[in-house]
């Protein structure tokens, strides 16, 4: 019993690990813009989807497949803040809905390159697992293993870049008081183009790196947007380190459930968990009173 | 203006009572589900009037069509009496589900009524019994009538359901455009522009609020169990996030801002998405609805229906132009 209650634990982790990538990108984008992007797990999709052509068809290296992905689907947060976002300052309900817009023509867009079919399998880069704190009965497939230390160690430049370089300070500021960072010359539209390329490169990240674990299917990204919309809510939206506990506390709730009761019913307690949160403290669990 | 308008909504209806004599076989489904949506449309807009976007509306009309076809089949329900009480319990959920999400505001109301609505949705995934998993519930009646010296009306015959769900969707509409006219509907504008001021005055905002939201849920579940009893089935999947999608597209295409908008949406999209699957692009008819629908908000944020009126506007801004040049 202790065994698989540690063993849970492992899991919950590396679930967190990627839902935390997800949920920083969406607060991020939420910060700075007011939007939230409901493309998010389209996003994602793509990622998995460039690890696929590159790594399992063209047999590019996996953390060359990786990169090649994080850049594309950067590049593609790129085209949506500036041809969709931009015009819809100060509008969050027209932000979300080109958003959604985004998201259907992301999904017909991939069906059409990569086609319906069955989902598709891409072969682990890595084979075999870890034994994890010397027990030999705690283990984590290398594979996962590498998500974990990939985003831990995206997290963690994240958090580098946000509190000692200068950009880093302004796009924090614009997320707390865009109007009064405009006033000290910061360019809202600059910020607004790095927060949707961190955040867009972030769910590509998550993408490429879950894509050889999951199934790769063009309507994959559904099942994270929700989990990660929980997070931000629980967390409070527009706070990341809110995002990241949320991320740790609400993987670890639903792990827990899913592998001691089942599946859909940690899927509806999450939900419901949610609507708690949002009833009792709709600001999240960090969030700050003015953010609402 | 008025009377252009009233001769609109006279020839929309003439057509849709001539329409069965010329459509095909695969056009029936699609005229049905135009009536059906074009109600679950216009009661969204409904919440639109104050100012909030539900996510759940999809699911509240699936609740109407679980409610409907469990009363009939579980608890032997005349058809005639479960639709109406399946619509009572759509706007009883919503009633119950107004406590936390009134709580909320803006994107919060719009996360917090997407994920009510997935959690009731993902509770029938998980329940074959009532709610019969994914495959949901097969084999619910049509609607059947005695009339003293007609004999027996079945309503399994496709014209007579359209007649019913013509009816259907015409009355509704009648009393939704009765509804805001009436000083219920006018507050509830007020509370969309000026919601503390509003407030200042003594209207009870939250009291309008849950009032609009549980009227469309009691319509949007009325029109929900209509599916079930055409289709004669209900399954979670009728009712997921991309038809929410959809009906939201409809709802910003036509434009929230009248009450002809959602209508003039619903019916141009859903003709637009059989011309697509007769040219055999249905799989590029989401992509084709967000193009559509980012260059809307783009270039005509009020929707189709503030199209005539700008087009006026040009007109005579060009005839007040050329005298002076």
């Amino acid at each position: 019993m202790l065994d698989l209650i540690l063993q849970t634990c492992v899991n919950a982790l590396y679930a967190s690990s990627y839902t935390a990538l997800m949920a920083v990108g969406l607060v991020l984008i939420f910060g700075v813009m007011g939007i939230i992007n409901f493309a998010h797990g389209e996003l994602l999709m793509v990622g998995a989807y460039v690890v696929f052509f590159l790594y399992a068809t063209f047999g590019w290296p996996f953390p060359l497949a990786v990169a090649g992905s994080i850049v594309i689907v950067a590049l593609i947060g790129v085209l949506m803040e500036r041809a969709l976002f931009k015009p819809m300052r100060g509008n969050p309900l027209g932000g979300l809905i080109m958003s959604v817009g985004a998201l259907f023509i992301l999904q017909v867009a991939t069906v059409d390159i990569a086609g319906l079919g069955l989902a598709k399998n891409i072969p682990p880069a890595y084979d075999g697992s870890v034994a994890l704190f010397g027990i030999e009965t705690l283990t984590l497939p290398r594979q996962r293993l590498i998500v974990m230390v990939a985003a831990t160690a995206g997290l963690v430049l994240l958090w580098l870049f946000l509190t000692r370089t200068k950009l880093g300070w302004a796009l924090r500021a614009c997320a707390q008081d865009p109007e009064a960072a405009a006033l000290q010359g910061i360019s809202l539209d600059r910020t607004a183009l790095i927060a949707m390329v961190i955040g867009a490169a972030f769910a590509g990240g998550a993408g490429a790196l879950l894509a050889p674990i999951v199934q790769v299917t063009p309507y994959m990204g559904h099942a994270y947007v929700v989990t990660a919309f929980i997070v931000i809510i629980v967390g409070g939206v527009g706070s990341l380190e809110g995002a990241v506990v949320a991320s740790v506390i609400f993987t670890f709730f639903d792990t827990f459930v899913t592998t001691f009761i089942d599946g859909s019913t940690a899927a509806i307690l999450g939900l419901l968990l949610m609507l708690v949160v949002l009833v009792v403290k709709p600001t999240g669990l960090f969030g700050s009173a003015e953010k609402a | 203006m008025a009377h252009e308008a009233r001769l609109g909504w006279l020839l929309a209806f003439a057509f849709a009572c001539v329409a069965p004599n010329f459509l095909s076989v695969s056009m029936r489904d699609v005229a049905l589900y135009m009536l059906l949506y074009i109600v679950v449309a216009q009661s969204f807009r409904m919440i639109t009037l104050t100012g909030d976007w539900s996510l759940g509306h999809v699911v509240t009309m699936g609740v109407g069509a679980y409610a409907s076809a469990l009363l009939v089949k579980k608890l032997g329900f005349s058809v005639w009496i479960a639709m109406p009480s399946a619509a009572l319990v759509g706007a009883l959920i919503a009633y119950i589900l107004s406590f936390p999400l009134f709580r909320l505001k803006g994107n919060y109301f719009l996360i917090g009524s997407f994920a009510a609505g997935e959690a009731i949705r993902l509770t029938w995934f998980k329940y074959r019994d009532p709610f019969g998993g994914p495959t949901g519930i097969l084999r619910i009646p049509a609607p059947e009538l005695t009339v003293p010296g007609l004999g027996t009306l079945d309503f399994s015959d496709w014209s007579l359901f359209y007649y019913l769900a013509l009816g259907f969707t015409v009355l509704c509409l009648w009393l939704m455009w009765r509804l805001e006219r009436s000083r219920i509907g006018l507050t509830l504008n007020a509370i969309h522009w000026r919601d503390l001021l509003a407030e200042s005055v003594g209207v009870d905002v939250r009291r309008y609020k849950t009032l609009a939201f549980v009227i469309a849920s009691f319509f949007a579940a009325f029109a929900g169990a209509m599916f079930s009893h055409y289709l004669g089935s209900a399954n979670p999947n009728q009712f997921g996030l991309a038809v929410m999608l959809y009906v939201l597209v409809w709802v910003i295409v036509g434009g929230t801002r009248t009450f002809a908008g959602p209508v003039i949406g619903t019916v141009l999209l859903t003709a637009l998405s059989e011309i697509l699957r007769v040219v055999g692009v249905d799989e590029y008819r989401p992509a084709i609805y967000g193009i559509i629908l980012i260059l809307t908000i783009l270039f005509l944020p009020q929707g189709l229906e503030s199209l005539p009126g700008r087009v006026r506007d040009w007109c005579a801004r060009r005839k007040g132009v050329v005298p002076a040049a």
